[in-house]
């Protein structure tokens, strides 16, 4: 059955923080664009970041790009890119003057600039210290301020969105260029070809791989899957945050900025125990060596709670006001989801997936970058990726806290400035490959036609669980080689799963069946790749590998869907203006 | 637990039916969001939106007992069964809980919802006091979850042309920042006997609001504008 299409300059798969920037670029240059969202665009999971965006703008104190720079590759633990690392942190403050003009309401210093608080690895002088303020906030609610400013500005600059539509395959023709994608119309069950001279994946994180995360539902790693399918490699795989402090049971996430005001956590017995892990940094020292300590001081019996299984983030110290003031929406979350008030009493929090490191492999300028003909890093014409779909790689194998957003609005900039560019270069759109919907129509035939398949929801939950008890914080040769197979085993299950409601009207069933795809190649990916790293760095820790090893690994890892293997390319060690950052050993 | 939900899928059913489910919860399950999730691992058929389950996206707004919320914080202990759910009054239903929202997103998109400022913008920030920017407290927070708009009976009867609390929330939200230079312009916009003066302070806005934002203050605001312009 031939499907229906339509046309565009551009399309942007996702409308969170880098999808919305880049629409905006595009729709301002007079692009045709359309901004493919499976949900209204202020939905987006950006809207649940919390504590601010990183960038030397250096209102409270002496601050330099360079100084973010080398805290983002300490804390990347010297897997971080070095020459997008650089980019990102020279283009930062522009970034967040720019959204400050859009009408972003960020907290205010006596003097009328933007304030800014302490964050996780943040330091002044090259490392040395001390914690400098650099993170741009509006109260806690930073990711929902920015979200909603630049899908205002979209609105003022008309951009074309189609909310409530799931993009389902990139359609590349046989010379791998890309020409759009496959979608779905949630309301009416209807797919179509959107077909563009230039593809963004915006699509976000997958953090719906664990059974315990800060994520939102909706975070199941489309872009992922859909590269994947294509033939794309995903990067550094292996590199999940787990964020120290999310609230216990619930896994809603407490922002870092708790701590940056001056909270800090405690153990069964009341200690301080970050003063023993992180002698300088203590509670601010970067994500991966929090939540290390703290499930070490769960494991070794010195966690708080009936069952010794979470510890305790105090801040009552800081006073009611402070709280109101600058972390009124965690005091909303932890009266509901843990009922404590903070103003008295400590919140019960533990170590939650919360961000993917890698993603589908992308430079400085946003393009998406594979090995081809002896090139590590051809760029796929007409190919882009932002945000944390993308491996740039800015975060290398630890994001520091704050980083992503910056990440989202210098790379959306970034990618929708490439694609500028790329459509004058090669105007108009090369005719879509016949088989343009062939992978999507049999997805949704094999669907419809399942008989006596597992259900969704149960497959979903042994991906979950799997990854949860094989690839969490600590990690074991063994049970990350037992994981692989098991994996495999669920991806089996996967092209096996039935849906029993066959309704065109917003079918929820299909669509999660459909996210399941992408969800399960984003496992598949991180637990190959992680099985496969015989060294600790950053957020990957093996207990039979206990320290980085730079003679050995200090490189990227690719994974491919097809025949589910490796390859390796190098890091890129030499920043595009500044001197290289070499590795050394990473305390705080 | 028992549930009686509101059940129709046009695709399929000739008209709307309530039906019962009986769950049986696990000790985690704390907030309504997570009952409706094993809801549908028994029955998958069921449609609804829900996304952050934080309160924040604003994605799971239903009528709940009668009442219009989330589901993701709407505590499950707090709730008398048999729990009845419904969707958002006043807005056409594509299936199940899930509404058509098109009608709140014009009246959203229609106060300007961006900051206007004409003036070139500075190289680096432009400054707004702490005092300035407190006056966006309680504003900028919106979620635009409609739960506001559709309790509120003034916004049932003229959607089309009342612009309803969230969007008059929002208005306000721009006219209030010192940066923007368009509050005549937004005045004049909505000096109309709907789009602003068919608010009648009902309060049902204020009520059901899940972030505690009070539209009806942000309304009295605009007005008090308006007149002392006008003098």
């Amino acid at each position: 059955m031939a499907l229906a299409k339509r046309s565009f300059d551009a399309v942007v798969v996702g409308a969170g923080g880098a999808g919305l920037r880049a629409a905006l670029q595009l729709s301002e240059a007079g692009l045709s664009v359309a901004v493919v969202s499976k949900v209204f665009p202020t939905r987006s999971h950006t809207v649940a970041a919390q504590g601010g965006i990183g960038a030397a703008l250096g209102n409270m104190g002496e601050d330099s790009w360079l100084w973010h720079m080398y805290d983002t590759v300490k804390g990347s633990d010297w897997l971080g890119d070095q020459d997008t690392i650089e980019f990102m942190c020279r283009e930062a403050p522009k970034l967040v003057y720019e959204l400050e003009h859009f009408g972003m309401p960020f907290d205010r210093n006596e003097n009328g600039t933007v304030y800014q608080r302490p964050f996780g690895g943040h330091m002044q002088n090259l490392g040395a210290g001390p914690p400098v303020q650099r993170s741009c906030c509006a109260a806690d609610r930073t990711g929902h301020a920015m979200l909603h400013t630049l899908y205002q500005r979209n609105v003022r600059a008309r951009t074309q969105f189609f909310v409530e539509w799931l993009a389902l395959d990139l359609i590349r023709d046989a010379s791998g260029q890309t020409l759009g994608v496959t979608a779905l119309e949630m309301e009416t069950g209807e797919v179509m070809i959107l077909h563009a001279g230039a593809t963004l994946f915006a699509t976000g994180g997958a953090g719906r791989i664990f059974a315990s995360t800060t994520n939102a539902f909706i975070n199941t790693g489309d872009g992922l899957g859909m590269a994947a399918r294509a033939g794309i490699p995903l990067e550094d795989m292996e590199f999940w945050q787990f964020h120290p402090t999310g609230v216990a049971g619930a896994g809603i996430l407490i922002t870092e900025g708790v701590r940056g005001e001056g909270g800090y956590l405690l153990n069964k017995s009341g200690e301080r125990f970050m003063e023993r892990y992180a002698p300088t940094g203590k509670d601010l020292a970067s994500r991966d060596v929090v939540s290390r300590a703290m499930a070490t001081e769960i494991k070794e019996g010195r966690g708080a709670g009936p069952h010794g299984d979470y510890l305790l983030l105090k801040l009552d110290h800081l006073g009611p006001e402070v709280i109101e003031k600058r972390l009124p929406g965690i005091r909303e979350i932890a009266k509901k989801f843990a009922n404590v008030d903070p103003v008295k009493d400590p919140i019960p929090v533990v170590p939650t997936a919360h961000y993917m490191m890698g993603g589908i492999p992308a430079n400085y300028r946003g393009e998406v970058v594979a090995p081809q003909a002896g090139n590590a890093e051809a760029a796929v014409p007409g190919f882009y990726a932002a945000g944390e779909c993308a491996c740039a790689s800015v975060h290398g194998a630890n994001r520091l806290g704050t980083n992503s957003l910056t990440d989202l609005l210098v790379f959306g900039k970034a990618a929708a400035e490439s694609i500028i560019k790329f459509l004058q270069e090669n105007p108009g759109r090369k005719d879509l490959p016949k088989d343009a919907a062939e992978r999507t129509q049999a997805r949704l035939a094999r669907l419809d036609g399942q008989k006596n398949g597992e259900s969704v929801a149960e497959v979903g939950t042994e991906i979950r669980r799997t990854m949860q008890a094989h690839c969490g914080v600590f990690r074991f040769p063994d049970m990350l080689a037992k994981g692989v197979k098991k994996i495999r085993e669920i991806a089996d299950r996967v092209s096996r799963t039935q849906i029993r409601d066959k309704s065109r009207v917003f079918n929820t069933a299909r669509i999660e069946a459909l996210e399941l795809d992408n969800l399960i190649e984003v496992a598949r990916a991180s637990m190959v790749s992680a099985e496969a790293r015989k060294e600790s760095r950053g957020a990957h820790d093996r207990a039979d590998h206990h320290t980085r090893d730079d003679a050995n690994w200090l490189k990227h890892t690719l994974w491919y869907k097809d025949g589910d293997r490796l390859e390796y390319k190098p890091v890129h060690m030499k920043p595009l203006t500044a001197p290289t950052i070499e590795p050394k050993v990473r305390t705080y | 637990m028992r549930f009686r939900i509101f059940r129709y899928d046009p695709d399929k059913d000739e008209k709307p039916a309530m039906r019962d489910y009986d769950v049986a919860l696990d000790p985690h399950d704390r907030m309504l969001l997570d009952a409706l999730e094993r809801i549908k691992e028994q029955d998958d058929s069921l449609s609804l939106r829900r996304s952050c389950r934080e309160g924040v996206c604003g994605s799971d707004a239903m009528n709940i007992n009668g009442k219009n919320g989330l589901a993701c914080v709407t505590k499950l202990s707090d709730l008398r069964e048999p729990v009845e759910l419904r969707p958002l009054p006043g807005l056409p239903v594509i299936r199940d809980l899930i509404v058509d929202m098109t009608q709140f997103f014009k009246q959203y998109h229609s106060i300007k919802p961006y900051l206007i400022n004409e003036d070139p913008p500075p190289e680096k920030e432009r400054l707004q006091s702490p005092e300035e920017r407190e006056e966006l407290d309680g504003l900028y927070e919106c979620i635009l979850c409609a739960c506001c708009s559709t309790s509120c009976p003034s916004f049932w009867w003229n959607p089309d042309k009342f612009v309803g609390p969230a969007g008059l929330l929002q208005a306000y939200r721009f006219i209030a920042d010192s940066r923007d230079q368009a509050t005549g312009e937004r005045l004049d916009d909505l000096e109309d006997p709907y789009r602003l003066f068919r608010c009648h302070s009902i309060m049902n806005c204020v009520e059901v609001c899940p972030k505690n934002l009070n539209p009806t203050r942000a309304i009295g605001k605009i007005k008090e504008l308006m007149v002392k312009r006008s003098v």
